[in-house]
């Protein structure tokens, strides 16, 4: 599955001759610890705890000559976690090699890609698969092999990307906290696509920036990221089994930047085959600097997602309204403090979230994440995270 | 000569005595603005320059924190230069990159690279008087000077470190400045920026600016080596030391575009 790039990376290294003059080397990296409390044992088996602890490391090694013009760089990914089995994993989050010229960009290998403008949800952002097991934020995501040209042109930059190879959402497992009744079951997957995982998937992007606007517009036609998943029996077990079918998409994102006001809009339609369909992530940002005086910046945020598959679709916003407000205190320690709500217009339920986090001396920061369901609607999807309101405390070391 | 001079000083004095706020650009307006035309004329012409800064913040204890940030400038004619500034230090921001291209008129575009999620943001422009990094520094104390952002007036001549300056005021145009007025003593010999004083927007003294340790470059160019800033109203302050500074790069504006934000380091 693999083997396209991995041969793309080392024949990239071979082709560089070994006597380029100055080889720049630079290893950096996070380890980080993680306490989770939550108010109550969990709704399902084997969730009757109430707190985890959870460790991380993620190195990054930096490798470039040829005067700059060549780079690789590599950043595995490991946590372990007491509790949950899947969730302990590891990953490839980057190993590319990157070629650069004036007016262009080669990059090879294990990548992480990001389109979007919005903050609740990126429904444009479709080419990692999410590392779900990190956290419900969905900032989080494997890497993807890939082969990606990226050229620099006056009318904007213009990305070709070909996807050897698929990564399967990750997903809580038995002993997990934050998922369904059932638990995902990797053996039961299934692909529409004859040669399942290593369809090769191609997408491109174009995007712009003029006057206050900037301008992205995408196409994609491979292996869906959000599976749709299925009860089934594995072993006399009951699972869910996830499915990945074949889509092609078109998508656009603009951003608007007027004064203290961001403006951003993300569209899709998706055509796979159950069904055409068009979704939206409108919304706006406004920020008060310097409030009261102080350093102090408060932003404050509403967006409206939309999907045209209504109840159905497998997003996290169908018909949900965020708010959300984030204080910069600007400090020596960069002191940050969020909090945000979404409200789900379907199933009139509420999901909450406030958080915050501060550099300590040089290399520390300490993190506060906390999260409540409160749904009284047994048939929101959100209703399976009903016992799952919790406290998430993080140290991260850097090196 | 120096009966000119000592007469615009009289009439400066005047005026401000009279503390006028007329629209009336008299001869000491008249004078300010062509001194700071002529310091911005004589750095035309410097093309491109990299260069690497080390910012040392102390609270009113002494306690001290530090940034480590190099950046890349590309001059543009007839319009403001085009900036590209990569965080080193602390380490959880190592790799943050900003991307900048400062106009004469109207907002700035600016784009921050969040290397964590991969994600490049567009940013307003319009947060001037915030703190930069924490430090005592605001973002318009470090973007590019262009004539346009301020109106001037000469006060005076007085002898300072490096011999005679011009002391001029500044006043900012753009609404969203946090300063009510600058005052900045320039050198007459060779138009360097040494010392600038802040009034805030309750038209109280806040900061002081020191600029030392200046060398010239290509025969032409003058940077300082450091930068103090000393907040009168905290008690804290800020040390920028820069080095490396580096002219005649060959940078073009390709090198200032979202692939080259996201893959500055």
């Amino acid at each position: 599955m693999k083997n396209i790039a991995w041969i793309a990376i080392g024949s990239g290294l071979l082709m560089q001759p070994a006597l380029a003059d100055e080889l720049f080397f630079e290893a950096t990296g996070k380890l980080s610890t993680e306490v989770t409390l939550y108010a109550d044992d969990g709704q399902f088996a084997n969730q009757d705890y109430r707190t985890n602890l959870s460790f991380s490391a993620e190195p990054e090694f930096y490798w470039a000559w040829n005067d700059q013009q060549d780079n690789l760089t590599f950043t595995p990914f490991f946590r372990k976690d007491q509790r949950d089995s899947e969730r302990t994993h590891a990953d490839i989050r980057e190993l590319s090699w990157s070629h650069l010229n004036d007016n262009w960009e080669l990059r090879t290998g294990f990548r992480k890609v990001f389109w979007g403008v919005t903050e609740f949800q990126n429904i444009v952002d479709v080419i990692n698969q999410k590392d779900t097991v990190e956290g419900l934020d969905k900032e989080h995501k494997l890497g993807q092999p890939m082969v990606n040209l990226s050229l620099v042109k006056d009318w904007g930059i213009v990305d070709f990307y070909v996807l050897p190879g698929f990564r399967e959402q990750t997903s809580a497992g038995l002993d997990g906290r934050l998922r369904a009744g059932l638990v995902v079951d990797d053996d039961t997957t299934t692909y529409e696509a004859s040669n399942n995982d290593r369809h090769i998937d191609l997408a491109a992007r174009w995007g712009h920036s003029f006057d206050v606007y900037d301008i992205g517009a995408h196409w994609y036609k491979g292996t869906d990221r959000t599976p749709q998943y299925n009860a089934n029996s594995h072993n006399g077990e009951n699972v869910l089994s996830a499915h990945y079918q074949q889509i092609e998409q078109v998508g656009l994102d603009v951003q608007a930047t007027i004064d203290s006001w961001l403006w951003k809009g993300e569209l899709i339609y998706q055509d796979n085959p159950i069904e055409g369909f068009w979704a939206s992530q409108l919304g706006v940002e406004y920020t008060f600097y310097g409030i009261q005086d102080l350093a102090t910046d408060l932003g404050v945020l509403i967006e409206y997602g939309k999907d045209q598959r209504g109840t159905n679709a497998n997003s996290v916003m169908q018909n949900d309204i965020g708010i959300g407000a984030r204080f910069d205190l600007n400090d020596t320690q960069s002191t940050a403090l969020l909090a945000g709500v979404i409200y789900d217009l379907d199933y009139d339920t509420t999901s909450f979230s406030v958080g915050g986090d501060r550099r300590i001396g040089a290399d520390w920061k300490a993190s506060i994440e906390a999260r409540a369901f409160s749904t009284g609607n047994s048939n929101d999807p959100a209703a399976i995270f009903v016992k799952d309101d919790y406290v998430k405390l993080t140290l991260d070391r850097y090196f | 000569m120096n009966i000119k001079l000592l007469t615009t000083s009289i009439i400066a004095g005047s005026v401000l005595a009279l503390s006028a706020s007329t629209a009336f650009a008299g001869a000491a307006e008249d004078k300010g603005l062509a001194i700071v035309q002529e310091a911005k004329i004589r750095d035309e012409g410097w093309g491109d320059t990299t260069s690497s800064m080390i910012m040392v913040l102390r609270n009113k204890n002494g306690q001290e924190s530090v940034r480590e940030i190099r950046s890349k400038g590309l001059e543009i004619a007839n319009d403001g230069d085009k900036s590209l500034t990569i965080f080193d230090r602390p380490r959880d921001v190592k790799g943050t990159a900003f991307l900048s291209f400062s106009h004469t008129s109207g907002a700035d575009d600016q784009w921050l690279y969040l290397p964590a999620l991969k994600r490049v943001k567009r940013i307003s422009s319009r947060n001037k008087s915030g703190p930069f990094m924490g430090s005592e520094f605001a973002f318009e104390d470090l973007s590019s000077f262009e004539i346009e952002k301020y109106h001037y007036k000469f006060l005076k001549e007085e002898a300072c470190s490096i011999g005679t300056c011009f002391v001029v005021e500044q006043y900012p145009t753009d609404k969203n400045s946090g300063y009510t007025k600058r005052i900045v003593w320039i050198d007459k010999a060779e138009y360097r920026t040494l010392k600038t004083v802040f009034y805030d927007r309750k038209d109280s003294l806040l900061k002081t600016l020191t600029t030392e340790e200046y060398q010239q470059y290509k025969g032409k160019f003058w940077r300082p080596s450091s930068m103090k800033m000393v907040n009168h109203q905290s008690m804290k302050s800020t040390d920028l030391s820069f080095s490396q500074y580096k002219f005649g790069n060959g940078l073009s504006a390709s090198d200032f575009n979202k692939n080259t934000l996201k893959r500055a380091r």
